[in-house]
């Protein structure tokens, strides 16, 4: 049986048909769509490498089937950035230190998108690493992380501001 | 990952009759049964995705005042919602102390109920388990079992629930609403779940086909708001199933209680409700002795299972400090480590 899904990728509409409805979001963002900036940590929903925003919410693709994914809306990585416009988040990763290896980054800064778009950090440093907690960071990168998330929250909460005048 | 036919029904009666052949199994947030199916723990042949049901993830006033929230209803959402987390704080932060950000977003108010226990015997299909291969033996019995149940557990299983969320809401006297291929039906929470008994395969009262539709909170039980606390002691700070884990609330007048609700996660095979020890804070001062009477009486059945007297203990320790924190006041707003008897808390030291 061949299934068919619509849904929108990084912006971009959709027709995906799936022969089998095993297919786990991640493996069709990686094997199918070709977008291998999500990573495949545990595959268990553990790690948080595979995050990714469905509807606007950070979850993990590795624990989402895509078959009940019709009508979704998906952000990735790969459509966070505009153009050669780093997004804030990607910036201050960058800036602080983010990360060593970097295999966990791209799930740590959808989480942290994710995160900062629920609104309840307030520039509390131990409120980003609850908010955190499920992306692991093998190489330890947690303190450049956290003040990562922190200069992120206080750039965007800045331009929000600035929008709204 | 075994192959499976995938359904996607479009109202409850169609998703209940698909629900009702053998093989099948509902899918709802998936952060457990794709987990289980991942590891070959369960096999359904037939997925019942029951996310696009319309009408099931609303949080709306009952008629008596109180709260129904819809099967479908995301934890993170619950948690977060403003009103809901007034009426019931200690729910909004058991939610909130459970699993991560991203495991909130997915996981879901009738999936929880139904997640299976965490258990690493019934993980690991090499080792024996009765509730995942029944009548195979017990292998956590002579295993590792120190995080096992003191209560409720029998020889055929020792296994424990793990849901923060389901603590509140026994305690609060949660009702589950239940649509079914023939009729529809409501139970107590603290009557959904099953002991394991010589059946530890059957979790707990549903019947084949039969869907969680909602949960039920009374207008009595937001009499409890000022005064309610979870609390859950773990392995690490953040992002850890419970040890143990308590929900107290208390209703106190002139300096009385009047009444009191008392709830124990991860110490057995279902939420424990734990009423000797609400009894005898009725009329009591909310003072650490009483409190220490209720631990007494809440505990005095347990029995350890195998290297976990230390969780009978524990237990004690954490009711007295959950209604200690309870008698104090609700905070608000909660804490930024939901749920942690050490945070931000001038008397902790140590459990």
């Amino acid at each position: 049986m061949t299934l068919s899904i619509h849904l929108t990728v990084n912006g971009a509409a959709q027709d995906v048909a799936l022969d089998d409805p095993r297919v786990t979001l991640l493996d069709l963002l990686r094997e199918r769509l070709h977008l291998t900036g999500t990573k495949k940590g545990c595959d268990r929903g553990q790690c948080g490498a595979c995050t990714v925003l469905v509807d606007g919410r950070r979850v993990n693709s590795c624990l989402t089937l895509a078959a009940s994914l019709e009508g979704a809306e998906v952000l990735t990585i790969e459509g966070v950035a505009r153009g050669d416009e780093l997004h804030p988040v990607q910036a201050a990763f960058i800036a602080n230190d983010g990360f060593q290896c970097g295999y966990c980054t791209p799930g740590q800064i959808m989480s942290a998108i994710g995160l900062i778009s629920e609104g309840r950090l307030d520039g509390d440093p131990e409120r980003v690493r609850e908010g955190m907690s499920g992306n692991l960071c093998r190489c330890g990168a947690y303190a450049g992380i956290t003040n990562a998330v922190l200069e992120a929250e206080a750039t965007m909460s800045e331009t929000a501001k600035e929008a709204a005048e | 990952m075994k192959p499976f036919d995938y359904v996607r029904p479009a109202t409850i009666e169609e998703a209940v009759q698909a629900g009702s052949m053998e093989g099948s199994a509902f899918l709802a947030g998936g952060t457990n049964l794709l987990d289980l199916m991942k590891g070959g723990v369960v096999e359904p042949q037939r997925i019942v995705d029951v996310t696009h049901l319309p009408d099931l993830s609303a949080i709306d006033a009952t008629s008596d005042g109180g709260v129904r929230i819809g099967a479908l209803v995301r934890n993170a959402d619950l948690a977060n919602d403003a009103d809901f987390a007034g009426r019931f704080p200690a729910v909004a932060e058991a939610l909130l102390s459970g699993a991560s950000g991203q495991l909130r977003n997915a996981a879901t108010v009738g999936g929880n109920l139904l997640q299976r226990t965490r258990c690493r015997y019934f993980y690991d299909v090499a080792s024996a388990c009765n509730k995942r291969e029944p009548g195979s033996g017990c292998d956590a019995r002579e295993g590792e079992n120190d995080g096992l149940a003191v209560l409720g557990w029998s020889d055929r299983c020792i296994a424990t629930h793990p849901s923060d969320f389901c603590v509140p809401l026994v305690a609060f006297d949660a009702v589950v609403e239940i649509a079914g291929p023939s009729r529809r039906r409501e139970i107590a929470l603290e009557e959904f779940h099953r002991l394991p008994g010589e059946t530890p395969e059957k979790e707990s009262v549903l019947e084949p086909g039969e869907l969680i539709v909602a949960v039920r909170l009374h207008a009595e039980s937001i009499a409890f708001c000022a005064n309610q606390r979870y609390l859950k002691v773990r392995e690490r700070t953040s992002y850890a199933f419970a040890v143990v884990s308590a929900a107290a609330g208390l209703i106190v007048e002139d300096g009385r209680i009047t009444q009191a609700r008392l709830a124990l996660g991860s110490v057995a095979p279902k939420p424990w409700r734990a009423r000797a020890g609400e009894n005898l804070l009725a009329g009591q001062k909310p003072e650490r002795a009483a409190f220490e009477r209720a631990a007494e009486a809440a505990l005095a059945e347990a029995k350890p299972s195998g290297d976990n007297a230390y969780k009978i203990d524990l237990a004690r320790r954490l009711i007295v400090r959950a209604f200690e924190r309870a008698a104090a006041g609700t905070p608000n707003p909660l804490p930024a480590l939901p749920a942690s008897p050490f945070a931000h808390s001038p008397e902790a030291a140590h459990v």
